[in-house]
């Protein structure tokens, strides 16, 4: 049912039904999903727009009318185990970061996240969500992303031939890895090592004191003598740590 | 000719009835304000809503229930749970799960690959829920309260609902905007028209008590234009002359809600328009500060101006807002040094909306002045508490900056708000890179102070 209040002039009478002189009062049957009854709305507040500035709808629908606006939405459930509550946050959370309504974000609206300027792996971050040679992140890449970070499912029954669920372990130590290893290749060479180093230490030590702590990170973790950290030395050396709770955020409710 | 009688009868009774409501209107509203009393009207309009609103919530959550479907429940809070504990305790924890260490001996500070964790982490949750971005917008409300500017959050309205909803509609718009229009225009009409009269008075000692008295009742009407419910707690600690007194900013209405309780010198821009002629004559009755907007970037004027003023112990004091922009009510950003370093007795305020029966955050980038001043007057009711707290001073070798904080601090405590050390400017600009160092910083001495740590051990 939509209600439409507006000022007196252009009342017509085009077919639906008047209670008040100066008030619209349009019937619709309750199967009409949020969609098309917020097109509906659109197009009478079209009609009526030049008439009042304070005309006001109010659209009653047969349930949450925000996940419909989402596209794939079950897929995208289902893909990432993020319940429905959750995927309406993260998409006010989208729209309120991008400002200028494109629908996708760009690297600049990352950037103006105030807390995330004092981050010195801001730029390293803001990477991840942007696949190579990507410019924009759409919702859909934005929610797959953050999924890494859901905690882990304990009770999940293990399948024979299911694909590795976002958020495991293993995928979480993937993420991280690949904030070090920028160019992919699989390895952290001794060069991308001192490269993070730089952009979380700056000016707070000399050179040469960065060059040790790579070379005597790389001597600890390196178990293959390539002198440099492949996938799995990187996961060996962080087996006691707890990936779970280091690497996941705590949606509320 | 049949219409000559009915034509007469219909005027006379638009003149009973429009008699009779400028009566009521003149002894409810006007009068009291004069005398500064008030016949709890107000409080009673505000019980009945709270009980409304309530009742509305239930029925949607009824409604919800009904449908198995999801009530969403907008959290002021936040949306996720952040660790408490700081970066520093984090990686220091995640370091002794990984690997027990041995002593280093050449002083170099130490690195652990999954230091990145931390970091990694705390980046995304600020993607995710930062506190900064969140305070520039309208806070969200657990309960609905009958208006569709708060409703986005809120589905499942059944009929009855809807009804009520129409019904509050046209009170607000057909009954309490009318009457709150008509208000705004007399109280702001007096006070241009006394302000002046009084100005004319050359009697030094009539004329303040004069315009203060001025000054107070044009404010007490406005507040009524704005059925805004104020209870003020702690009146004792009233700012005196002399002194500044210091308060959060949410939006212009705060002026009309400290001013209405006591006299305050105003400062500010000078404007043109409306405002402007507003503000010549409220001068011409007691001395407020306005600059010029050409003066308004020479920090030593304005430090000249405000000091001069506070030392003449026979002027009022003077009211600053420190934020220098408006906040959603939410918290308290960073507090601008200047009226701090004057060295007069600072009066903080706290002043705290209740976002039930009106958001009174104006989001200058959202709505201009005339939307904002009409959403104000079409919404149920203001409702706000303001705590005078108790005088500070600046301590002997306490900077501008560290006092500010302190002030800030005492007001976020009483008023219930956030403290954060955010500017407000960063509505509009961007983060310093100062920042980003100090991150760095804190990093590096995490790495050198585990290693001192343990070499002393």
């Amino acid at each position: 049912m939509i209600m439409f209040f507006s000022s007196p002039s252009d009342v017509k009478n085009n077919g639906h039904r008047r209670f008040f002189p100066y008030c619209h009062i349009i019937l619709i049957p309750r199967g009409v999903s949020g969609h098309e009854s917020g097109g509906i709305t659109t197009f009478f507040a079209r009609r009526f727009h030049h008439v009042t500035d304070h005309s006001c709808a109010i659209i009653m629908g047969s349930g949450d009318s925000t996940l419909s606006k989402i596209p794939n939405v079950e897929e995208l459930m289902e893909e990432t185990g993020f319940s429905p509550a959750h995927v309406v946050r993260l998409y006010e959370r989208f729209q309120a970061l991008d400002k200028s309504k494109k629908g996708q974000l760009s690297r600049k609206d990352f950037e103006s996240i105030k807390e995330l300027a004092t981050n010195p792996i801001r730029d390293r971050i803001i990477g991840a969500f942007f696949a190579q040679g990507q410019e924009m992140v759409d919702f859909h890449t934005f929610v797959r992303i953050l999924a890494h970070f859901r905690p882990v499912d304990k009770n999940r029954p293990k399948k024979a031939n299911m694909q590795e669920p976002v958020n495991s372990r293993t995928s979480k130590l993937r993420f991280a890895f690949q904030l070090y290893d920028q160019d992919n290749d699989g390895k952290i060479s001794r060069n991308e090592l001192l490269q993070v180093l730089r952009t979380m230490l700056e000016m707070q030590v000399t050179d040469e004191q960065l060059e040790s702590i790579a070379d005597r990170t790389i001597q600890e973790a390196d178990l293959d003598g390539d002198n440099a950290i492949s996938f799995d030395e990187f996961r060996k050396s962080l087996e006691k740590v707890n990936i779970d709770h280091k690497m996941s955020i705590r949606f509320l409710r | 000719m049949d219409w000559f009688p009915l034509d007469n009868l219909l005027c006379m009774l638009l003149g009973i009835s429009f008699t009779v409501w400028f009566t009521l209107l003149l002894v409810f509203i006007i009068v009291p304000a004069i005398f500064g009393v008030s016949f709890g009207i107000r409080r009673l309009y505000m019980k009945t809503l709270l009980k409304i609103f309530e009742w509305a919530t239930l029925r949607m959550e009824r409604g919800a229930r009904e449908k198995n479907h999801q009530l969403y429940k907008p959290y002021s809070n936040g949306i996720i749970a952040k660790e408490p504990t700081s970066l520093e305790e984090e990686i220091q924890e995640v370091r002794r799960s990984a690997s027990p260490r041995e002593l280093d001996a050449n002083g170099t500070p130490e690195f652990d690959i999954s230091d990145i964790l931390c970091f990694c982490r705390r980046g995304v949750e600020s993607i995710v829920d930062d506190e900064v971005t969140k305070r520039f917008s309208a806070e969200e409300l657990e309960t609905w309260n009958l208006l569709t500017r708060s409703s986005a959050h809120f589905q499942h309205l059944s009929l009855r609902l809807t009804l009520l909803w129409g019904l509050g509609v046209l009170v607000r718009y057909g009954v309490l905007l009318p009457l709150r229009v008509t208000l705004a225009f007399t109280g702001v009409g007096l006070l241009v028209v006394l302000t002046t009269i009084v100005g004319f008075l050359p009697n030094r000692r009539l004329k303040n008590i004069l315009s203060d008295k001025v000054h107070l009742m044009c404010y007490r009407i406005c507040v009524r234009a704005l059925t805004a419910i104020i209870t003020y707690h702690d009146r004792a600690n009233k700012p005196r002359n002399g002194g500044i007194c210091v308060a959060n900013h949410t939006s212009p209405i705060d002026v009309i809600i400290l001013a209405s309780d006591g006299c305050y010198a105003m400062v500010g821009q000078v404007h043109g328009g409306l405002m402007g002629i507003i503000q010549k004559a409220m001068v011409k009755a007691c001395p407020h500060i306005w600059f010029e907007r050409s003066e308004v970037k020479d920090r030593h004027l304005v430090a000249k101006r405000l000091s001069d003023h506070v030392k003449d112990r026979g002027k009022l004091p003077i009211l600053i807002f420190p934020e220098g922009t408006c906040i959603n009510n939410t918290s308290v950003m960073m507090f601008k040094k200047g009226s701090f370093e004057i060295g007069a007795t600072v009066y903080p305020v706290a002043i705290k909306y209740d976002p039930r029966f009106g958001d009174a955050f104006w989001n200058s980038s959202k709505y201009g002045m005339v939307t904002y001043l009409l959403r104000m007057m079409s919404s149920w009711a203001i409702v706000c508490s303001v705590w005078y707290l108790p005088p500070m001073q600046r301590q002997e070798g306490e900077d501008a900056v560290h006092f500010a904080n302190r002030v800030k601090a005492a007001i976020a405590q009483q008023g219930g708000l956030v403290d954060l050390l955010w500017d407000g400017g960063l509505k509009r600009e961007k983060v310093k890179d100062v920042f980003k160092e100090e991150q760095q910083k804190l990093y590096s001495r995490t790495l050198v102070g585990t290693h001192k740590d343990r070499s002393r051990s």
